[in-house]
C-alpha cells in the first residue's frame, strides 16, 4: 500500500490511544504538579513542601538510599550474568545459567514481597535452611525485614529485566574484537570492564532507569518487607491520603519523586548527548 | 596433579550456579512449603502438619478469593480488549503512515512507564470519584489500559513493521479493497505480534496492585488485592496459594514469550 494518500487518516487511528495517554496520564500528572502548591481552598502556596520536608526528609533520603543501592546491585548482576553468557566456554554452566536467572522476570512485586516476607524473616526459610545445611549458627540468625529486604526483593525482582536487555545487546555485539582480544591473551573480566561494558553502556543505562523509576513506584514491597520508618515515599503517600486526604503533601512527595526520577533521566540525556559529540 | 584437578573443575562453577538457583528458587519454594503448610511454628525447620485444608477453603466456590479471581480474570480481557481496540489503529498507522511527529508519539506512550506511577494513580482516584467511576471496574480497567498501552502499542507497531509490504500490495492488485487487504492479509499476519502484546497486556492486569488500591478498593476485588490483605492479616497460608495462582500464568508466559515474540518483530520495538 505504501502509507496512506491522506495524512488524516494516520492521525484519526492514532488519536483514541493517545486520549488515552493525554487523560489518564498528562492531565492526572498535571493536576498533581498543580495541588502539590494548592492548600485545602485552592490558593497558591509553597506550605505543603515545607510540611512535606519537615515530616518526611528522612523517608526521601532513604527512599533515594535503597533506589540507588539496588539500582547499582541490579547494574554488577546484569553485567556479570550477562558477562559469564556471553564469555562462557562450558556450554552447560551457560545454558543453566540462562535457564535459572530468568524465573523472576514476570513475577509481579507484590508475590516477590509475599515470598521474601517470610523467606528472609527470623524463622524464616533462609534462616532455617542455612541452619539445618550447618552454614549458620543457630545463634546467629537475624531477620531481614527491613531496608535489607526492600533491596534484597528489588535485587531479585528487577534484575533478571535488566540481565535480559543487558545479555541481549550483549549478544549482538561484534565479536570479532573480543575474540582479537582473547587471542592477544586478554582476561574475561578484563575483555568485559574493557571491551563489552562500553559498548553496551546506552543498554545498560535505559535498563538501569527504567528499574529504578519501577522501584520507586512500587508500593507494595516497602508496605510488606518493613513496618519500620523510615519508609519510602509511596508509603508516605498513601498514607497521606488514606489517613488524612491530604492530597498537598501527598502530592509535593509526588513531585520531589518526579524530579528524582527526572534527574536520573537529565544524567542520562546529558552522557547521551556527549558520547554523540565525541 | 593436573589430571585431578581438572577433574574437579567444574566444582567451582556447579557451586555458583547452586546458589544462584538458590536464591531464585529459595523464594519461590517457601512460598509452596507455605501454602501446604497447616501448622508451622518455631522452631520447627518444616511444617509440623502438611495438608490442603487451605486449598479447598481457598477454592470453595463461594470464597473471596474466587470472586477476586474471576474479577481479575474478566478486568484483564476487558483490559486486553480495550488496549486492542486502540493499539491496532494506532500501530497500524505508526507502522505505515506518514505521520508527523512520530518520534515522538511513539514516546508519549512510553511516558506512563516513565514517570513514578503511585502519585499519578493518586489523582487518577481523585478525578475519577468525580465522575463516579472511583470504584468500577470501567475504571480499573481504564487505569491498566493506560499503564499496559506501551506495551500494546509499541508491539503492534513492530508487528505491523515486520509484514513485507509487497504481500499487501499483491492483494490489492488483485482487486481487494483496502479493508479486506488488511483483515484477509494484514491482520492474520501481523497475529502472534498482537497475541504477544496482549498476553504482556494481560499479565500487566492481573499482577497490577497500586492502581487497583487506589483507584477500585475497596469496591472493586481484584487478586492482588485480595493477597495483600490476606498477608497483612497474617493469613500466610491464603496469601502464598492466592500469589501462586498469580504466578501460574507469570511462569507459564515467561517460559513461552519467545515462541510468540519473534526475533524480527522484537528487534522492530520501539522503532
Amino acid at each position: 500500500m505504501g502509507g496512506f494518500r491522506a495524512p488524516l487518516l494516520p492521525l484519526l487511528l492514532v488519536t483514541p490511544a493517545l486520549a488515552i495517554v493525554a487523560l489518564l496520564f498528562i492531565y492526572p500528572l498535571g493536576y498533581s504538579v498543580a495541588t502539590a502548591f494548592q492548600d485545602k481552598g485552592g490558593a497558591w502556596t509553597l506550605a505543603n513542601f515545607a510540611t512535606a520536608w519537615s515530616f518526611y526528609a528522612r523517608d526521601v533520603g532513604f527512599t533515594a538510599i535503597i533506589i540507588v543501592l539496588s539500582t547499582a546491585i541490579i547494574g554488577v548482576v546484569g553485567i556479570a550474568i550477562g558477562g559469564y553468557l556471553v564469555l562462557g566456554t562450558t556450554p552447560w554452566a551457560v545454558a543453566a545459567l540462562a535457564w535459572i536467572y530468568r524465573w523472576p522476570l514476570f513475577v509481579p512485586f507484590i508475590i516477590a514481597a509475599q515470598c521474601m516476607r517470610t523467606f528472609l524473616a527470623k524463622n524464616g526459610l533462609m534462616n532455617n535452611s542455612l541452619i539445618a545445611a550447618g552454614l549458620m549458627p543457630p545463634d546467629a540468625a537475624q531477620g531481614f525485614l527491613d531496608w535489607r529486604g526492600i533491596v534484597i526483593t528489588f535485587v531479585w525482582k528487577q534484575a533478571p529485566f535488566a540481565t535480559l536487555m543487558i545479555s541481549g545487546a550483549m549478544a549482538s555485539l561484534d565479536r570479532g574484537t573480543i575474540d582479537a582480544a582473547r587471542n592477544l591473551g586478554a582476561s574475561r573480566l578484563r575483555i568485559l570492564l574493557e571491551i563489552i561494558v562500553p559498548q553496551i553502556r546506552p543498554t545498560l543505562m535505559v535498563a538501569l532507569i527504567l528499574s529504578s523509576v519501577t522501584m520507586m513506584s512500587v508500593l507494595s514491597v516497602p508496605l510488606m518487607l518493613s513496618g519500620q520508618t523510615p519508609t519510602m515515599m509511596t508509603v508516605q503517600m498513601a498514607y497521606r491520603i488514606n489517613q488524612h486526604g491530604d492530597y498537598g503533601v501527598a502530592n509535593a512527595l509526588g513531585l520531589m519523586s518526579y524530579v528524582m526520577t527526572a534527574a536520573v533521566a537529565w544524567i542520562y540525556l546529558r552522557e547521551s548527548l556527549r558520547e554523540k559529540r565525541a | 596433579m593436573s589430571a585431578v584437578a581438572s577433574q574437579w573443575r567444574w566444582l567451582p562453577r556447579a557451586l555458583a550456579l547452586g546458589v544462584l538457583a538458590y536464591v531464585v528458587f529459595g523464594p519461590l519454594a517457601n512460598l509452596l512449603i507455605w501454602s501446604f503448610a497447616e501448622a508451622w511454628y518455631w522452631p520447627n525447620k518444616l511444617p509440623s502438619q502438611w495438608g490442603f485444608r487451605f486449598w479447598e477453603y481457598v477454592f470453595r466456590p463461594t470464597g473471596r478469593v474466587m470472586e477476586a479471581l474471576w474479577n481479575s480474570i474478566w478486568i484483564a480481557l476487558l483490559t486486553v480488549g480495550v488496549s486492542l481496540a486502540v493499539a491496532v489503529p494506532a500501530g497500524y498507522a505508526l507502522a505505515r503512515g506518514q505521520l508527523p511527529w512520530r518520534a515522538v508519539i511513539m514516546l508519549a506512550f512510553l511516558l506512563p512507564q516513565a514517570f513514578p506511577s503511585l502519585p499519578v494513580y493518586i489523582n487518577i482516584a481523585r478525578i475519577f470519584y468525580e465522575f463516579g467511576l472511583n470504584g468500577t471496574v470501567t475504571g480499573v480497567v481504564l487505569v491498566h489500559a493506560s499503564h499496559g498501552l506501551v506495551f500494546s502499542v509499541w508491539i503492534a507497531t513492530a508487528a505491523f513493521s515486520a509484514i513485507d509490504q509487497e504481500l499487501e500490495q499483491a492483494a490489492r492488485n488483485l482487486g481487494a479493497s483496502a479493508l479486506r487487504t488488511f483483515m484477509t492479509v494484514t491482520l492474520p499476519l501481523a497475529t502472534p505480534g498482537l497475541i504477544a502484546a496482549s498476553i504482556f497486556v494481560f499479565l500487566e492486569s492481573l499482577d497490577e496492585f497500586t492502581g487497583s488500591f487506589f483507584v477500585g478498593a475497596p469496591e472493586v476485588k481484584t487478586l492482588p488485592l485480595e493477597m495483600f490483605t490476606a498477608s497483612m492479616g497474617g493469613n500466610y497460608q491464603i496469601s502464598s496459594i492466592t500469589a501462586l495462582i498469580l504466578l501460574v500464568p507469570s511462569i507459564a508466559f515467561m517460559l513461552v514469550v519467545e515462541r510468540f515474540l519473534r526475533g524480527d518483530v522484537l528487534a522492530k520495538v520501539g522503532a
